[in-house]
This record gives C-alpha cells, sequence and structure tokens, in this order.
C-alpha cells in the first residue's frame, strides 16, 4: 500500500469515527430533548404547562379597577367511565383575588378505578400568573364504584397579570391511570385491617 | 473462506493476494447471477441498485397516490373505505419520500461522485453494498403491514402522535422497524459519502473546485447524519409508548403530544432540505452544460447550500403555527423561514443568469432542469405564503398545502432526479436515450403536474381539507380536473421506463463527452463507464469553476 493510500485509509476512518461520534451525539441529543423541553416550558409558562405543586396565597392589594374572565373546560377521555363537572363554567375576578370553584368527579362504573386531571392554561403567557393553592390536578384520584366526589380549586391570579389578557380559560382533561402501586397498598391495607 | 477484499488497482490485487496466499481467490471471475448483485462492491452497480429500486417504488408509491386520486375524482364514497384511503395517503407519503426520491438521490451519488472527484470507489465499499440491502428489507416490512390485521399505517407520514400511539393499529411496531432499518440505510450511505468526498478526491482538486453536485451532496450527508439520529429517537420514544407504558406523548402520564411534533419537525424539516438540496446540484450540472457557459456564481451556489442547510435548523415550528406557539415563536420562525428564500434565490438568480446570453439547446436533461427551475420556484413562493403565520391559519392543513409540497417535490425533485438520469444515462449505458420519446415524456409530465397540483391551490385556498376522502360539491371540478391530471400524469411515466430500457438495450452511440458543453471529470471516462475507473488518479486541471 503506497503512503497516497495509506493517508487515504487514515482519512477515511478519521471521518467514519467522527460521523459516528457525531450520530451518537445527536441520537443522545433527541432523547436529552425531552426533560429540556419539559423544562423550559415550566420556566417560560409555554404551551400552558402549569406547575403541579401547590403555592401559598401571596397577600396583595387586589386590583380592582379589572375584571379578568376566568372559563373552565372540562373533557373525559377513552377508558376512563367518569364524568367531570365544574359548579360554574364561567367567573369574573379581580387580580390578587383568592377564588374557589368546586369540581364534581363521578364514577359512572361499578368498578373502582383511579384518574388524574391533566390542566392547560390559556392564553399560555397567563400560566405563570396563575397560583393554584388548592388543586384536584395535584395528584390521582381514585373513585370506587358508582362515587361522587366534589373537590374544590383554590386560585388566584397574580396582580402581575398582562393588562392585555381578559380572559384566561382553564382546560382539565380526565386520563385514566393504572396506579398498580397504590392499588396494591391499599389491598395491603384492607388484607392487614381484615386481621385486626 | 477467503476474506472478500475491496476492488483494488489490478496489480496490487494481486501482488497482495499471493501475498497472502490467496491467488486462487484473486483470480477468480466475480461471481454471477443473483449473487453479484448480492455481494457487488462496485458503486456502479450499487448506484444502478439504488436506481432500480427507488424506480419500482417511485411507481408503488404512486399507484397509491392514483387509489387516492380515484377516490377525489368525485365527491362522495366511491372506491375505498375512508380507513383504506387513510392508509393510501400515509404510504403514498412514505414510500416517495423515503423509498422513492432519497434512494434515487444516494443512487445518482454512488454512481456519479466517484466519477466526479476522480475516485476508484467509494470510501467504504461492503458497507456500500449493507446500506443498499437494507433498503429492500425495510420497505417489503412496512409493505406488508398493509396485509395485517387492522391494515398498514393511517396517520398521515408524519405519525403524530398520540393519533401514532394510542390510537394506532398493531401493525405499528413493524412501521417503526422499517423506518429504523431505512434510516441505518440513509445514515450509513451519508457517512460512506462524506468519507468519499472528504477523503477519495484527485489529488488537487480542492474542494472549491469540486461539481456542485457533489458539494450539494455532502452537505445533505451532513444533514443526514445530524438529523436521522433524531427521527429514530423520536420513532423509539413512540415504540416505548406503544410497547414498554412510558408516556413521551401521553398526556396522562405526564407527557407532551405537542413535543411529537417539535422532535418530528426539526427531523422533518431537514429532511425536507435533504430531498432538494441533491436536486440543485443536478440542476447547476446540466444548466452549464446546455447553456455552454460556466456556472455563474459557483461560489456564491456553495454558499447559498450552505446557508440553507444552516437554516433548516431553526424553523422546524413553521409546521406547527396553529398548536398554539406564543407569539414569540410565531415570528420568530416566520422571520427565519422567510430568510431561507434569501439563499433560496440567490440559487435561482444563478441559474437565470447563467442561462443569459447563453447558447441554449433543449435535449431533454436541459427541458427537465429547465422546468426545474420554473415550477420549483412556484413552489418556493407558495412556501413563502405560507410562512406568513396569521396566513398559514387559513391555509393548515388545506389542499393549498399538499399544493405547495408536490410542487417542489415533484417538478422540484423528481423532476431533477429525471433530468439527471437523461443526463448521465450516455455515461451509464453508452447510448443516448431516445430523443423523440424522451421528449414526449417531458412534455406529457409537464402538462401532467400541472393538471394534477395546479387546481390544488384553488381548493386549497377554498378549504378543502387534506387526507379526506370526501369533500363539500364546491370543490368538484378543481378534483376532478386534479384526478384527470394525476392519471395523465402517471401512465406518461411508463414512457420513462421505456426511454431507460431502450437505452440501455441500444441507441444511438455516445462518445466519452456525451454533451458537448460537459467538463467534469465524469465525461473524461469512456461511455459506458467500464466497471473501474480512476484505479490511478486522474491528473486534475483545473479548468472550469473559474480562479
Amino acid at each position: 500500500m503506497s503512503e497516497y493510500e495509506a493517508a487515504r485509509a487514515a482519512g477515511v476512518r478519521r471521518t467514519v469515527i467522527r460521523s459516528t461520534a457525531a450520530l451518537i451525539g445527536m441520537f443522545a441529543f433527541a432523547f436529552a430533548l425531552v426533560p429540556l423541553y419539559d423544562v423550559f416550558c415550566r420556566i417560560t409558562g409555554l404551551n400552558g404547562k402549569v406547575d403541579t405543586t401547590a403555592q401559598a396565597i401571596i397577600h396583595e392589594e387586589v386590583d380592582q379597577s379589572r375584571y379578568i374572565t376566568v372559563q373552565f373546560i372540562t373533557r373525559g377521555s377513552a377508558g376512563l367511565p367518569w364524568q367531570m363537572s365544574v359548579a360554574t363554567r364561567q367567573m369574573r375576578v379581580h387580580p390578587g383575588q383568592t377564588a374557589e370553584v368546586d369540581f364534581t368527579f363521578t364514577n359512572n362504573s361499578q368498578q373502582k378505578s383511579w384518574g388524574r386531571a391533566i390542566p392547560s392554561v390559556s392564553p399560555s403567557s397567563a400560566t405563570n400568573h396563575l397560583r393554584k393553592v388548592s388543586c384536584f390536578c395535584f395528584q390521582e384520584q381514585l373513585l370506587q364504584g358508582d362515587e361522587r366526589l366534589t373537590i374544590p380549586l383554590v386560585f388566584q391570579l397574580a396582580r402581575d397579570l398582562p393588562e392585555e389578557i381578559t380572559t384566561i380559560t382553564l382546560v382539565y382533561t380526565l386520563y385514566p391511570v393504572h396506579n398498580m402501586v397504590l392499588d396494591a397498598s391499599l389491598n395491603n391495607n384492607k388484607i392487614a385491617g381484615d386481621k385486626i | 473462506m477467503a476474506p472478500k477484499l475491496p476492488p483494488q488497482h489490478p496489480l496490487q490485487h494481486s501482488t497482495t493476494a499471493a501475498a497472502d496466499g490467496q491467488a486462487d481467490h484473486a483470480h477468480h471471475a466475480s461471481p454471477k447471477g443473483i449473487m453479484r448483485w448480492l455481494l457487488t462492491t462496485n458503486h456502479k452497480e450499487i448506484g444502478s441498485l439504488y436506481l432500480i429500486f427507488s424506480l419500482i417504488m417511485f411507481f408503488i408509491g404512486g399507484i397509491f397516490a392514483l387509489v387516492v386520486r380515484a377516490e377525489l375524482f368525485q365527491p362522495g364514497l366511491q372506491l375505498i373505505e375512508p380507513e383504506f384511503f387513510n392508509q393510501m395517503t400515509t404510504m403514498h407519503g412514505l414510500i416517495m419520500v423515503f423509498a422513492a426520491v432519497m434512494p434515487a438521490f444516494t443512487g445518482l451519488a454512488n454512481w456519479m461522485i466517484p466519477l466526479q472527484i476522480g475516485a476508484p470507489d467509494m470510501a467504504l465499499p461492503r458497507l456500500n453494498n449493507f446500506s443498499f440491502w437494507l433498503l429492500p428489507v425495510a420497505f417489503t416490512l412496512l409493505l406488508s403491514t398493509l396485509f395485517m390485521p387492522g391494515g398498514g399505517p393511517n396517520f398521515g407520514w408524519t405519525f403524530y402522535a398520540p393519533l401514532s400511539t394510542t390510537y394506532a393499529p398493531p401493525s405499528t411496531t413493524f412501521f417503526i422497524l422499517a423506518l429504523h432499518i431505512a434510516g441505518v440505510s440513509s445514515i450509513l450511505g451519508a457517512i460512506n459519502i462524506v468519507a468519499t468526498i472528504l477523503n477519495m478526491r484527485a489529488p488537487g482538486m480542492r474542494m472549491m473546485d469540486m461539481p456542485l453536485f457533489v458539494w450539494t451532496w455532502l452537505i445533505t450527508a451532513f444533514l443526514l447524519i445530524a438529523v436521522m439520529p433524531v427521527l429514530a429517537g423520536v420513532i423509539t420514544m413512540m415504540l416505548m409508548d406503544i410497547n414498554f407504558g412510558t408516556s413521551f406523548f401521553d398526556a396522562a402520564g405526564g407527557g407532551d403530544p405537542v413535543l411529537f411534533q417539535h422532535l418530528f419537525w426539526f427531523f422533518g424539516h431537514p429532511e425536507v432540505y435533504i430531498m432538494i438540496l441533491p436536486a440543485f446540484g443536478i440542476v447547476s450540472a446540466i444548466i452549464p452544460t446546455f447553456a455552454r457557459k460556466r456556472l455563474f456564481g459557483y461560489a456564491s451556489m456553495v454558499y447559498a447550500t450552505a446557508a440553507i442547510a444552516l437554516l433548516s435548523f431553526l424553523v422546524w415550528a413553521h409546521h406547527m403555527f396553529v398548536v398554539g406557539l406564543p407569539l414569540a415563536a410565531e415570528l420568530f420562525f416566520m422571520y427565519s423561514t422567510m430568510l431561507i428564500a434569501v439563499p433560496t434565490g440567490v440559487k435561482v438568480f444563478n441559474w437565470v443568469t447563467t442561462l443569459f446570453r447563453g447558447s441554449i439547446s433543449f435535449e431533454p436533461p436541459m427541458l427537465f432542469a429547465l422546468a426545474f427551475v420554473v415550477l420549483f420556484t412556484i413552489g418556493g413562493f407558495s412556501g413563502l405564503m405560507l410562512a406568513i403565520a396569521p396566513a398559514d391559519f387559513q391555509y393548515h392543513d388545506t389542499y393549498f398545502v399538499v399544493a405547495h409540497f408536490h410542487y417542489v417535490l415533484v417538478p422540484g425533485a423528481i423532476f431533477a432526479i429525471m433530468a439527471g438520469v437523461y443526463y448521465w444515462l450516455p455515461k451509464w449505458t453508452g447510448h443516448y436515450p431516445h430523443e423523440r420519446l424522451a421528449q414526449c415524456h417531458f412534455w406529457c409530465s409537464i402538462v401532467g403536474v400541472n393538471l394534477t397540483f395546479f387546481p390544488m391551490h384553488f381548493a386549497g385556498l377554498a378549504g378543502m381539507p387534506r387526507r379526506i376522502p370526501d369533500y363539500a360539491l364546491q370543490f368538484a371540478d378543481f378534483n376532478l380536473v386534479s384526478s384527470i391530471g394525476a392519471f395523465f400524469f402517471g401512465i406518461s411515466q411508463l414512457i420513462f421506463v421505456l426511454v431507460i430500457v431502450l437505452c440501455v438495450r441500444g441507441g444511438r452511440k455516445a462518445p466519452a463527452q456525451a454533451w458537448e458543453g460537459a467538463e467534469d471529470l465524469e465525461w473524461s471516462v469512456p461511455s459506458p463507464a467500464p466497471l473501474h475507473t480512476f484505479e490511478t488518479p486522474p491528473v486534475f486541471h483545473r479548468s472550469h469553476h473559474g480562479d
């Protein structure tokens, strides 16, 4: 093999190694985008992703000068025989004011099942100005057969809510959850209770 | 069994083989029949395999399109069930993108890049064989899903989750596997092309001496290496969502369906440039040849191609204007998308300026190249209309989008492939293609293409949605014309096959330099090109591209 061909072979090897490294890097990058996207959405409030942990009420002066219309939309999901309804479809609140609204979950089947309501806020620029003090969407719910459960949502709109927002829509979509861990622990408790 | 050696210089071949005590292997005649094609490591044979494969897939994908057009011939449901209609639109898109256009460009690259840079073969010949033979496996698997219970993929070629996960037919796992295999094939092909271009050029050929087809393919190969792994990642996430209970794209488990669209289009937008950049390279070779002038602005062509490739990573969300992006994102993606019109405009300007005061003749390759310039530009303009975010709220998911991307892909990418085939057929077969038949093919194609896709602009602007087997009565006339045009276009592609078959079997003999104005290195080897060329590197003379 001549010197020319040896140099050529070394060059090919170098190119292949580098492009394979780029390849693996991009594959990893695709997976890294998943948490990055999540973090990005939460920081910026884009995509209507709401913090799923309770926040404290901030006592600030209620802005009496403007009203914000807050609308509630509830949606069911295939695979979960629940009905979700809200006491009022729409309410008007002042920024800074704490408000409460009741949501009712009804299990229409005989079996108990786990479900979870996933929230979304629109417009997304309002996301970071909405503080949920207590929400059923923070955790999964268990409904026994034919059970009916009313849970309040307590929220507060921050005073620094942008001026141009006059209406905020909160959408809750119900999803079935297969909570095997909790099911098992409840079963264990039951067995333990029977024994005692 | 002796290890199979890659093709080498005959002299060296015998010496190394003798040294290894494998004289028997060295003088062994190459395998005959099917084994010759299964085991070939020759870039010309593999190039031909790629091209034949993509031609077959072009017809299969075309038949799917004709099923769709037959159903849309008149309003109401006549021929097929809506479920099957969805499978046809999906399979048409997948086959045309991954099995027809991409392998056709890879085939042209295999044939022409070593010839254009004065290399004896591709850098990794055995890998080349492997990456081709993955394709029939991948697409046999994909096509077989049509016969599985529940049918084939029916969620559109963009396979948005959760339509392609929660609500998908059971065959989706096979679809994912098929796409994985096709993706591996593209990636291996891309690595091979990059390694060939960067290391195998004839001594004295600098990067800025390379023909534009080589340049555009180099940039395309970088795009492939960058985004095919992202596609692989997305479909792996789908696979896990479907089979292993993860929730990447499932809101119930904390995932996000919009994330799917971001990831998909982060791959998908560079992918559309993967399908058009090599076309730019082909047209940039043909227009100077038949205008008998040097290409105007060679360096600006290279920089414009690189600029388009870089910008393609910053525009993906223009496919998602209506998912609820924040205003800042809508504006960013709108302006960055419009910015792509600048380097693309540079290219169109350069082609037109090359033609200016040229001594033009209208052989079949030139006809297709000129049609490319005009019709691709129309597709580019409708793309600019779609880039306007507020207007896109109206156009999104209508037939206007269908008209747009078919204008850039059919008279864009596919016409460029056909132009390339007519241009290089004399080099491949040693015969000129039948002039009259080729012209007939061109005129039938151009009438068919415009008859099919031009009315779709109007149907789309009037609000006809995509991917629906039925439509309102007001769209009946547009669809009637489109369907007639589609069948006309489809049938006239048989002329293309006829021309190729006739050209392989005989015809007017072509000299080494088959076209008067053609000056790249491939025209210095005899026509038809012998199986082994440039075994000793040619001396490269810097005759063209200026400086």
